[in-house]
């Protein structure tokens, strides 16, 4: 059984809290208990329906003012799949959040309710998942029990959609016509729209390809811990442990050792299992290689005919999510794989709305959920790959120095 | 039904959920080694607390794991938890450090609850706590996953507590990729939870696949118990019936561990792995809504203890 986890998105009552809450249920993942506890609750602020956004809306301060604030997780699984849920609000004052739910996710579901077509809010969401590099794009046109499942409504969304998507860099875009109140096209084919010629949301969820979106082809792992046991059987033992986080490696492979350059083979990968004949991507595991060379924590084994990016002068895209504006100029700290470091802000090329995406180039600083282009000098060198190329060698978070708080998200660009 | 048995492969380069939810847990807690000073992993003998340590032996083998193990002890556990936090501890060579709710108590840190059957859930924290400062941990892996409880499901793999050790919501830092910051000032710690992602179902699958000893609570086994609050709650020497409450023999098993005042029994015949996993999958109330007195207390009941420090 393999796993997907989804980025969901959309405009205030637009029905995402109603179609979670038919997922989860018809998968079994709600309980009774659950149940129980929301409707208890729905009850006593005189709500006349089941209001299922309680389940989802875990904090005090998100159930007294009726909105999601944070990215909530949930689970489901069907016989196919187990799903994890970045359940995220759309305004856009929660950019951060979107960004966030978005960073981990195979799939983003944006939700169009098709009385109003497309929105800001729509754009804002498409333009996010594609910022984030997200592979794969759902968009479900949701309340179609009351535009009388007309087709062309369908269809005028889908090419005004289409229209607008063309600008951003999204490769694979679906779209479903459904109604998550009366549940047509949510688990099964609704007999309702016999037009449509395509699956059902759940089966969309259950087969959408995503083997090939993993990078099978640089080989990265970014070393967390050295591994040297200290008992007399593994006297000369030393292991690098770490996830691969691209292409595969194989024992006696030629790999080399940044920041060193040294090369070396590959004389076995370890596991708590024993040794396997291949690691990748997501996989941990612990490497040996064949000669005695220096390798700590912060070091990436690669391929010496395939190395990453290894430079100090960074371009990215940096989406900005505390209350202390960016500027140029500023100190932060910097997270890269498995490595910190020290970065200033050498430049703000443009600062971009995340509704229509225009370029501001006179922005001088960037406030919370803002994102814009940012140039980082680094005090040591990092080896990275472009975000289009691999999202975990391509990413980055900013901390506060002085607070220490998470700060700002980047994503890299190949250098200039 | 599929239980997840068999291949951990499940196409070319594709791993299966619980691998990859394994392998992301892995990474946590080599980040967390190589990032903290003192980490510390809370061992209560539960199921999520022995999927931990092994993911922890996975982490570091063939070396040990880099840090030691704690328990809260309340004094009030059920004996073959504690015979069996004993006998993993002593199989993994790993460092045990029993920190004891009864000796808060008698140094005055913490004061027993007054009433019958007193609780002590909410002391833990004291305790938990006051260990963190003795020790000086500066990072604490918990075993709370996300699908428990509604306050869990928003909170952070890497979740900062403050000088008090609390925890505030509001102000969570967002967590992105698998980058997790973990920077704080002196005195502050970060709790960690390596399985957030994990469900029940996953935790059930896991110890099948890998064949884990589970104290024998969490199997069907006969005992004496009573009903209160819709809960069966063991007789023993911390909890006894009070008036119309009757005492009565049934075949039950826990789906959680907790303290015997306030985890509640759930009647089964589950003896096996397969059999938890087919009763869970077709189960519908969750582990804590079905078993959890500390939870029922009220609707924030979670967050608030979470704020204040607990686990
Ligand atoms: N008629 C109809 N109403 C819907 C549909 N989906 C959601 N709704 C209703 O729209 C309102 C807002 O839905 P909700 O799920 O809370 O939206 P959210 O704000 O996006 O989470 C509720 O009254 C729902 O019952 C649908 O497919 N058809
Ligand atoms: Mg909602």
């Amino acid at each position: 059984m393999e796993l997907l986890r989804f980025a969901t998105a959309g405009s205030v009552d637009d029905g995402k809290s109603t179609l979670i809450g038919r997922l989860l249920y018809d998968s079994k993942a709600i309980f009774e208990d659950q149940l129980e506890a929301v409707e208890r609750v729905s009850l006593q602020r005189g709500n006349d329906y089941t209001d299922l956004a309680l389940l989802t809306d875990g904090l005090r301060a998100e159930r007294e003012q009726g909105i999601t604030i944070d990215v909530a997780y949930r689970y489901f699984a069907t016989p196919a799949r187990k799903f994890i849920i970045a359940d995220t609000p759309g305004h856009v004052q929660y950019t951060r959040n979107m960004v966030t739910g978005n960073s981990t996710a195979d799939l983003t579901m944006v939700l169009i309710d098709a009385r109003k077509g497309i929105v800001e809010q729509t754009r804002r969401h498409a333009f996010l998942a594609s910022l984030l590099r997200v592979p794969h794009l759902l968009v479900c046109i949701n309340k179609m029990d009351l535009v009388d499942f007309d087709q062309e409504v369908f269809d005028t969304i889908c090419a005004e959609f289409t229209a607008f998507a063309s600008r951003l860099d999204v490769t694979d875009v679906t779209f479903i016509p459904i109604s998550a109140l009366q549940g047509d096209n949510v688990v099964t084919r609704s007999a309702n729209m016999d037009w449509y010629q395509g699956t059902s949301l759940l089966h969309h969820l259950e087969t959408v390809y995503i083997a090939s979106d993993r990078n099978l082809i640089d080989s990265r792992l970014p070393v967390q811990w050295v591994i040297r046991p200290h008992a007399a059987e593994y006297h000369d033992y030393r292991g690098y442990a770490g996830r691969v986080e691209g292409g595969v490696f194989k024992p006696g492979d030629e790999v080399m050792v940044l920041p060193s350059g040294l090369t070396t083979t590959v004389a076995s990968i370890d596991t708590f299992e024993g040794p396997v004949e291949e690691a990748y991507a997501p996989m941990s595991v612990t490497m040996r290689l064949a000669d005695n060379i220096d390798v700590s924590r912060g070091d990436m084994i690669c391929r010496p005919h395939n190395k990453p990016v290894v430079g100090q002068d960074l371009e990215a895209m940096v989406c900005w999510m505390t209350d202390k504006p960016l500027k140029v100029g500023d100190f932060l700290m910097l997270k890269h794989t498995t490595r910190w470091v020290r970065a200033v802000v050498r430049d703000l090329h443009y600062r971009l709305d995340v509704n229509t995406l225009h370029r501001d180039e006179g922005a001088s600083t960037l406030t919370l959920n803002e994102v814009g282009r940012v140039a980082l000098r680094v005090t040591q060198p990092l080896f990275y790959d472009p975000y289009r190329r691999n999202r975990q060698t391509g990413s980055f978070i900013l901390a506060d120095e002085g607070s220490n708080i998470t700060a700002g998200a980047g994503m890299l660009l190949r250098p200039n | 039904m599929d239980t997840g048995q068999g291949s951990a492969v499940t196409g070319q380069y594709q791993l299966s959920h619980l691998r990859s939810i394994e392998a992301a847990s892995i990474h946590i807690i080599r980040e967390v080694a190589a990032e903290f000073e003192r980490p510390v992993l809370l061992f209560s003998g539960g199921k999520d607390s022995v999927i931990m340590l092994r993911i922890a032996q996975k982490a570091f083998a063939p070396g040990r794991i880099p840090f030691p193990v704690m328990h809260i002890d309340t004094g009030h556990n059920f004996p073959e938890v504690i015979e069996f936090r004993d006998r993993m501890v002593a199989e993994l060579g790993a460092q045990l450090i029993v920190a004891s709710v009864q000796e808060s108590i008698d140094s005055g840190r913490s004061t027993e609850e007054s009433g019958a059957d007193p609780s002590r859930n909410r002391l833990q924290t004291r305790t938990l706590l006051d260990s963190i400062t003795e020790y000086k941990f500066d990072a604490v892996f918990g075993g709370a996953r996300r699908d428990e409880e509604k306050a869990r499901a928003k909170e952070r793999v890497y979740s900062f507590r403050d000088e008090f050790g609390q925890w505030d919501p509001k102000n969570q830092r967002p967590e992105l990729w698998s980058l997790y910051n973990g920077r704080h000032a002196a005195g502050e710690h970060i709790r960690v939870f390596p399985i957030s992602d994990w469900t029940e179902l996953d935790v059930w699958q896991y110890i099948g696949e890998e064949g884990l000893d589970l104290p024998s609570i969490y199997y069907s086994h006969r005992r004496e118990v009573f009903r209160r609050d819709g809960m069966l709650l063991s007789t023993g020497p911390f909890v006894t019936p009070r008036g119309e409450e009757e005492r009565f023999e049934a075949v039950v098993r826990y789906r959680t561990v907790g303290d015997m005042t306030c985890t509640g029994a759930v009647e089964s015949t589950a003896s096996t792995v397969d059999d938890i996993i087919l009763e869970v999958a077709a189960s519908r109330l969750t582990e804590r809504g079905a078993t959890r007195a500390d939870d029922r207390v009220s609707e924030a009941a979670m967050e608030d203890r979470k704020r204040e420090g607990y686990f």
